[in-house]
């Protein structure tokens, strides 16, 4: 601990601090701009700037460390001067188009105006090149708006390790931006959106669809379907001024109802699908693996297009380890258009799916030519979290003072298992729960599974389950252990499928999902989404999942009747046709070569 | 670094073995500190300038994202995304150059040449470019062609020194 005085007041920190930090626990506001608690602080801003007694030049707090005796000053009139000059510069270069930019009122760089005092900028300078890349079905990049805060960068390289974004050329020109000034649809970009979730303005955001939708639902000869997420319903709530991880779903399926969609159906009920897809996918490559020694072990689960995405750029080779699965709302979506269709004599042309998803990268996903049947895409559109809340402000619902409604029937029918689907780690469990009742005849219990974590790669973990006395089917695997690992984010994920490469991977089962911390953090979720955050909607999920009678995906009564109904059983023809799926071989740095 | 890429340097291969050469001198480099400025400057001696392409090999042989390489290669003016000529025109921007005629100076070869700052004649025979003050502000304005240094010159002399060129 040190002992420093900010502004006459004498606080004691922890060494490793930053000027900013130690202020902060201390109840001291420093104006700042570009930093990112933890995970980006390089300074190019300089708002944070600071008087240090001894230093003759402003110093930027996010960058110096706290020492003994230090004496600082957080708002001298030259530190004042000088973060309203460094604002005022910033905005020279800016479009000021807050009442037409999705931004406003929701926007950093407007609240620091704010905060900062500056109503009108004294410099209008030339403006560097405006260039919008709206090439990808995903992402809008509106370069205009950039403030070069390198947030971007910093998530892209190094919280996901993927370096489709960095700097390019210098001074006045410089940008953000892929190689080459390449459009975003041309490299090898994940539309995880993880980038938009840091941006602090409207440079980095969703591709609208709310246009697409709204048109759909004032077509009286549409059919609007709807579905949303399981990780949608712990976080909506944020956009209406709740708490982070209050649960939502009742107001959520009025309010949808209340914008006009004819149906609300439950991915949940799509993930409980999937589960049984995944699992019967699973026990199949095991078998074969025990008895004819040749199947693609791991098995990965394919259930985040980021990820997929991903893995078809860095190792096009290894395709077959992925789960041939569609993702829940495109197993539900296809079908919306066929055993929904039948039951409520629609035509499926006339029918329109809307996904609300947690999700940039799905927006992609439904673009995939292989994901239609009978030559309907199985998803229409989708919206982020974010596009919900502005359809629900912009129909003008009191979203606080709704009734709790409830999904409909028989597509709104989950249980706990497929809502975990909305955390990491949660589809790994999911399908364990339902491999194991198949293989034993008997549920799953807590303490069965071993947990762990796997040394220096602190964000994968380890799940063993001991399978034993089985039933007759199943006999070959008596004994043996089953094993699992759970991953999300993108870094480490290159290493770590090495062993694949080499074969000496020991698991039998990968679940990944592209986003740190899986769909709760998606690149389509309500902002701020920081680790706080985060942490309240990861309880919030397995709250859900302990609320509910039915634990597991086999036990979903609506599935059951569906594979009665409909399907057959899994992995038959109809759910081939339907619900599974093929990947494309991509290039390393590019969409194609 | 003069003499290292020196060594790599020769006359009339192929572009495979252009390529080769690059690799072998990433295997060797590709340890040492701040090793991918040192690359792409002894890349672009091998290669000329540096294509896309090769800096998608580049990234790829050092594992890092394109994304980066490109934004070194822009950054640095004297790494060249575009193919540059024979020989290489640099007019001075120094004060001195510039008060005294280095602005017409450029007007005027960007007019004789029919190319933009930063760009190559169609014939591959000249890259036009400004640079920063090379100290010969006595005699200004002043223009280099490749090695060579050319004092006072009189904007209406430009098309007979180019001529030498040819
Ligand atoms: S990014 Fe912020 S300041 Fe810029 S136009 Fe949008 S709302 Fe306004
Ligand atoms: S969407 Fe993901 S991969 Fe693409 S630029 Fe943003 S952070 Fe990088
Ligand atoms: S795009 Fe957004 S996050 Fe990236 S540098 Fe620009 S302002 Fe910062």
């Amino acid at each position: 601990m040190v002992n420093l005085t900010i502004n006459n007041k004498k606080i004691c920190a922890a060494e490793e601090m930053t000027i900013l930090e130690a202020a902060k626990q201390n109840n001291i506001l420093i104006p700042h701009f570009c930093s990112m608690e933890g995970i980006h602080q390089i300074g190019s801003c300089r708002i944070c700037v600071v008087e240090v007694e001894g230093e003759k030049t402003l110093q930027a707090s996010c960058k110096i460390r706290v020492k003994e005796g230090m004496v600082v000053y957080t708002n001298t009139e030259k530190v004042k001067k000088a973060r309203k000059l460094l604002y005022e510069l910033m905005l020279s270069d800016h479009p000021k188009d807050c009442l037409n930019c999705t931004r406003n009122q929701n926007c950093e760089f407007q609240r620091l105006g704010e905060i900062i005092q500056v109503s009108e900028s004294r410099f209008e300078g030339e403006k560097s090149k405006p260039d919008r890349d709206d090439s990808s079905p995903s992402i809008v990049r509106d370069t205009a708006k950039c403030i070069l805060c390198r947030r971007c960068v910093t998530v892209c390289n190094d919280v996901q390790e993927i370096g489709v974004l960095n700097v390019q050329k210098r001074g006045f020109h410089s940008f953000v931006g892929p190689a080459a000034g390449l459009p975003l649809n041309s490299v090898n970009c994940t539309y995880c959106g993880q980038c938009i979730n840091v941006c602090p303005v409207g440079a980095l955001q969703e591709k609208d669809s709310t246009q697409m939708v709204w048109n759909a639902l004032y077509d009286r000869n549409k059919r609007v379907i709807v579905q949303t997420a399981p990780s949608v319903r712990v976080s909506l709530g944020e956009e209406f001024g709740y708490e982070p991880g209050t649960v939502v779903t009742g107001k959520m399926v009025t309010a949808l109802r209340d914008i006009g969609f004819n149906d609300v159906f439950d991915t949940s009920f799509g993930a409980d699908l999937t589960v049984l897809e995944e699992s019967h996918e699973l026990l199949k490559r095991i078998k074969n693996s025990f008895l004819a020694k040749q199947a693609a072990l791991p098995m990965i689960t394919s259930c985040s297009p980021g990820w997929i995405k991903y893995f078809e750029h860095v190792f096009p080779e290894r395709l077959e380890h992925l789960s041939t699965c569609k993702s829940p709302h495109m197993m539900l979506g296809a079908l919306i258009k066929t055993y929904y269709a039948d039951k409520i004599k629609v035509n499926p042309k006339d029918i329109f799916v809307v996904s609300v998803m947690p999700c940039t990268a799905k927006k992609f996903e439904i673009t995939r030519p292989e994901l239609k049947n009978n030559g309907f895409p199985n998803v229409d559109a989708v919206l982020t979290t974010r596009e919900l809340a502005r359809m629900i402000k912009e129909a003008g619902i009191d979203f606080r003072n709704l009734e709790e409604g409830e999904f409909d029937t028989p597509l709104g029918i989950s249980a706990g298992a497929g809502n975990l689907f909305g955390a990491a780690g949660g589809v790994a469990e999911a399908v364990l729960r339902t491999v194991y009742r198949t293989v034993t005849g008997r549920e799953l219990q807590p303490g069965m599974v071993h947990i762990r974590s796997i040394k220096g790669q602190e964000h994968i973990k380890a799940l063993e389950v001991k399978i034993e006395n089985t039933v007759e089917e199943y006999r070959f695997i008596d004994g043996e252990t089953l094993k699992v690992a759970a991953a999300s984010g993108m870094k480490g994920m290159k290493a770590f499928m090495e062993q694949l490469e080499d074969g000496t991977s020991p698991y039998h089962f990968i679940e990944v999902m592209g986003c740190p911390g899986g769909c709760i953090n998606g690149g389509g979720q309500p902002r701020p989404s920081n680790e706080y955050v985060r942490k309240k909607r990861m309880e919030a999920v397995h709250s859900i999942d302990r609320g509910k009678a039915l634990r597991g995906s086999h036990e979903n009564p609506a599935i059951a009747k569906l594979y009665e109904e409909f399907l057959a059983e899994p992995l038959g023809k109809k759910s081939g046709e339907l619900l599974h799926t093929k990947y494309t071989k991509r290039g390393i740095y590019n969409e194609l070569i | 670094m003069e003499t290292i890429s020196k060594q790599y340097k020769s006359k009339k291969e192929t572009d495979q073995e252009k390529y080769e050469r690059i690799e072998a001198m990433i295997e060797e480099y590709r340890e040492k500190e701040g090793s991918l400025i040192q690359i792409l400057h002894m890349a672009q001696e091998i290669y000329g300038y540096l294509p896309v392409e090769l800096q998608q090999f580049i990234a790829r042989k050092l594992d890092k994202p394109l994304s980066e390489v490109y934004g070194v290669t822009t950054f640095y003016s004297f790494l060249s995304t575009k193919p540059r000529g024979e020989y290489t025109i640099r007019v001075c921007m120094g004060t001195a150059c510039y008060v005294r005629g280095g602005k017409k100076i450029i007007e005027r070869l960007k007019e004789v040449l029919d190319i933009d700052v930063g760009e190559t004649t169609a014939d591959g025979k000249f890259t036009l470019e400004v640079t920063r003050c090379i100290g010969a502000c006595g005699l200004a304005p002043a223009i280099t062609i490749n090695d060579r240094v050319y004092k006072q010159v009189n904007p209406d002399k430009l098309k007979d020194i180019l001529k030498t060129y040819y």
